[in-house]
């Protein structure tokens, strides 16, 4: 057997080297045709110098385009040229309000809940004999419920909500089919609801991450093909020549999904093989749907927001492959050390490391477009959330590939900083990300504006504190967890012991996060239902203008 | 890129190559697997008692794959020999799990074979174990004055007993601890894997 996996692993190598070289071949010999103009088509035609924050007030709009605008190296970017009759901002922003809207509000429920059931998870390991005496609000059902509703009803739904409001605005154009997505989206909604009786009647699949039955998960698949085929029928619509990056990330992320999810759902695996394409799954919906959203989103904000297109369009085609082409094989570094054939774990390894490429690529453009402007944050709420985002993406990615180093692992596998680093990516880069965008984007959708600033900047910090607290300690306490369990003087019972301080740390990190989503939602809770005056509501022409 | 369709295909292509790499060969590589004739016979209760064991989410905390020596001292905290593949056939879902917040389950048949022992813990992890952070699973059992015919008592220590009660386990107390006791794969590997 041996000598057959080394000649198949040496050739997976070499296919993914030579994918590499044609990749960046393609790119710096123009193969995909881009047009000098291409990063700038999401700047408006009419007004290309403007910088642009709806989440931002009139004042600290000002300050940011004295800031970036008025300083002597800008340039304004010149939009390239579009096909016959682009729809303007208005109509895009039109043609996808209603599915935005019941997207966005149904993520910021299910964020809401889920976070809740998060905590209770996590007291139950300070207070072990609270609410023992109901199946129902056992740890491992509390747990289930968290983890699926914060990735397939907040991150999915959220993510799905700012791509579709994206799209139009990326291709000059209005959105296909409206209804068909909003079909979508209550089959959506309505595999969650019936996951969650599922999940109370004891009713779970058992695998971590594919809790739902899987009847229900048809539900999603349809859902997500539903909210997917306008949004592929709308990029065959477009009014521009060229696809912006953040297209690609979020056309890519509708192709993938159904494939990964229907592939993980089939009923015919069983033992080691049922491990293996768990966590094939597990990662790639990590990779190829919440990075994509994340990722999409924060290359158009960036610039949106700054005015000044990204640092190198180039380097954006070549993070985008080769996220695709690497992050599909990552999946089985959590199974390191197991049972499992080793060509494969080492496959996942180097596909691992090799994804430095890829976030290297989306670092530089991301941190090299805001270089010398981060004064800027002070002045853009959007900014704030996308850039944090940002980085913590950076951080978690290089945090990633170190974690799937076998030497690393030994000790990082089976403890909490597997969980802290779960936490810092799903959270940190993804969930900033879509809280800035949602931050932007509101405003454009309800023609108000948000009241408090300050409680914008509440949610950022609490945020920021339960992330910190969490990635960051948490992870120290699951590193000298792995550390004290690699060392077989210490007693196990001793090294749960030593858990006890940390497992309370992560209490109070989910304490704070929670308490940073009610301010969000209750900020649009009172935005939406605030009576129209002159501070909250924004007349629909200044919005044109603005745009 | 210009054409849809060229982009979907190369997006699906690159996906479906991993698939294949990661999903289809090692299924074909693990597919003549046999269950070994050691490995301890999956009795009704043992059955019923894994499915509770999936129910409870009991897989979030405790792994159930030992690792070899170079991967960690597992050997040496009397978990048991590295896992096979072949110590897994037949298992949907498996239950490898990925954590270790408590200890690893593999062979814990093997290490606690005590039906009493367990029952307690289920109970009360703290009465036998003070350091434990498990949560107590109080709804598989009953407590009462009178201890029902044909059922079985637990014998909690009588601190940790509600006053002037009994604790009487459930059947399906009875087969978790079934299934638990039937976790013992500690028969040597077979000469024909790997």
């Amino acid at each position: 057997m041996l000598p057959i996996s080394a000649i198949l692993l040496a050739v997976v190598f070499l296919v993914s080297i030579i994918a590499l070289l044609i990749l960046i071949w393609s790119i710096s010999s123009g193969q995909f045709s881009m047009g000098p103009g291409s990063p700038n088509v999401i700047f408006d035609r009419k007004n290309p110098g403007k910088v642009e924050d709806p989440a931002s007030t009139d004042d600290k709009r000002e300050n940011l385009q004295q800031l970036l605008v008025a300083s002597s190296q800008y340039r304004i970017p010149q939009p390239p040229p579009e096909k016959n009759d682009p729809a303007s901002r208005r109509d895009s922003d039109a043609s996808t309000a209603l599915i935005t809207r019941y997207l966005l509000a149904s993520s910021c429920v299910w964020l809401v809940l889920g976070s809740f059931f998060g905590l209770a998870a996590s007291l139950k390991f300070n207070f072990p004999d609270w609410l023992n005496q109901d199946y129902e609000f056992t740890f491992g059902v509390l747990r289930a419920l968290h983890l699926n509703l914060v990735i397939y009803g907040w991150v999915s739904m959220a993510g799905m909500g700012v791509s579709i409001w994206l799209i139009p605005r990326l291709l000059k154009t209005t959105l296909a089919s409206q209804s068909l997505a909003i079909v979508g989206g209550h089959l959506w909604n309505l595999g969650l609801i019936i996951g969650v009786f599922a999940l109370f009647a004891g009713m779970t699949d058992g695998v971590e991450w594919l809790e739902f039955p899987w009847k229900t998960d048809l539900l999603f698949a349809l859902g997500g093909a539903l909210i997917g085929l306008p949004i592929l029928s709308t990029i065959r619509r477009r009014k521009v020549h060229h696809l912006y990056v953040s297209v690609w990330y979020i056309g890519a992320a509708f192709v993938w999904f159904p494939f990964l999810f229907i592939i993980a759902n089939l009923p015919i695996y069983e033992g080691t093989q049922h491990a293996i394409v768990n966590w094939w799954y597990a990662h790639n919906v990590l990779g190829l749907w919440i990075t994509p959203f994340g990722l999409g989103a924060a290359y158009y904000f960036i610039p949106k927001v700054i005015g000044k297109p990204i640092h190198s369009y180039q380097l954006s085609l070549l993070g985008f492959w080769a996220l695709a082409l690497f992050y599909s094989q990552v999946g089985l570094h959590h199974l390191i050390g197991g049972p499992v054939p080793t060509w494969l774990v080492s496959l996942s390894v180097v596909s691992s490391v090799m994804m430095l490429i890829p976030v290297a690529a989306v670092a530089i453009n991301h941190h090299r477009t805001m270089w010398g402007h981060f004064r800027a944050l002070r002045f853009s709420p959007t900014l704030l959330f996308v850039v944090t985002g940002a980085i913590m993406y950076t951080l978690v990615s290089a945090q990633g590939s170190a974690q799937s180093l076998r030497i690393v692992n030994m000790t990082t596998h089976f403890t909490h900083a597997t969980v802290a680093h779960a936490h810092l990516g799903v959270y940190g880069f993804a969930s900033f990300i879509l809280f800035g965008a949602i931050y932007f984007i509101f405003p454009r959708l309800s023609g108000r504006n948000w009241i408090s600033q300050r409680l914008i900047f509440t949610h950022y910090l609490l945020s920021l504190f339960g992330i910190i607290l969490y990635g960051g300690v948490f992870f120290y306490g699951g590193v000298i967890q792995g550390i004290q369990m690699q060392n077989s003087d210490i007693g196990f019972s001793e090294v749960v012991a030593n858990t006890k301080p940390y497992l309370w740390v992560r209490s109070l990190a989910g304490g704070l996060m929670t308490l940073a989503h009610l301010v969000f939602a209750l900020h649009i809770w009172w935005v939406w239902y605030a009576p129209k005056t002159k501070k909250s509501f924004i007349p629909q022409t200044q919005l044109e203008s603005r745009a | 890129m210009r054409r849809t369709i060229g982009f979907i295909v190369v997006a699906i292509g690159i996906l479906a190559y991993a698939t294949v790499l990661l999903v289809g060969i090692p299924s074909l590589q693990l597919n003549e697997l046999a269950l070994p004739a050691e490995h301890s016979p999956i009795t009704e209760p043992v059955a019923r008692g894994r499915e509770l064991y999936i129910q409870a989410g009991c897989i979030y905390c405790h792994s159930q794959q030992t690792r070899d020596v170079n991967m960690g001292p597992d050997i040496q905290r009397n978990w048991g020999r590295y896992a096979i593949p072949s110590d897994y056939v037949g298992d949907r879902p498996h239950l490898l799990g990925t954590m270790r917040t408590g200890p690893d389950l593999h062979n814990i048949g093997a290490r606690q074979p005590s039906e009493d022992w367990h029952l307690i813990h289920l109970y009360q992890p703290r009465s036998v174990l003070p350091n434990s952070i498990m949560p107590s699973y109080q709804y598989l059992f009953l407590e009462s004055s009178q201890v029902p015919q044909g059922m079985k008592e637990v014998p909690v220590p009588d601190q940790w007993k509600p006053e002037g009660k009994r604790v009487i386990a459930t059947q399906d107390a009875l087969d978790l601890v079934a299934y638990l006791q039937s976790l013992d794969h500690t028969y040597p590997i077979p000469a024909t894997t790997e």
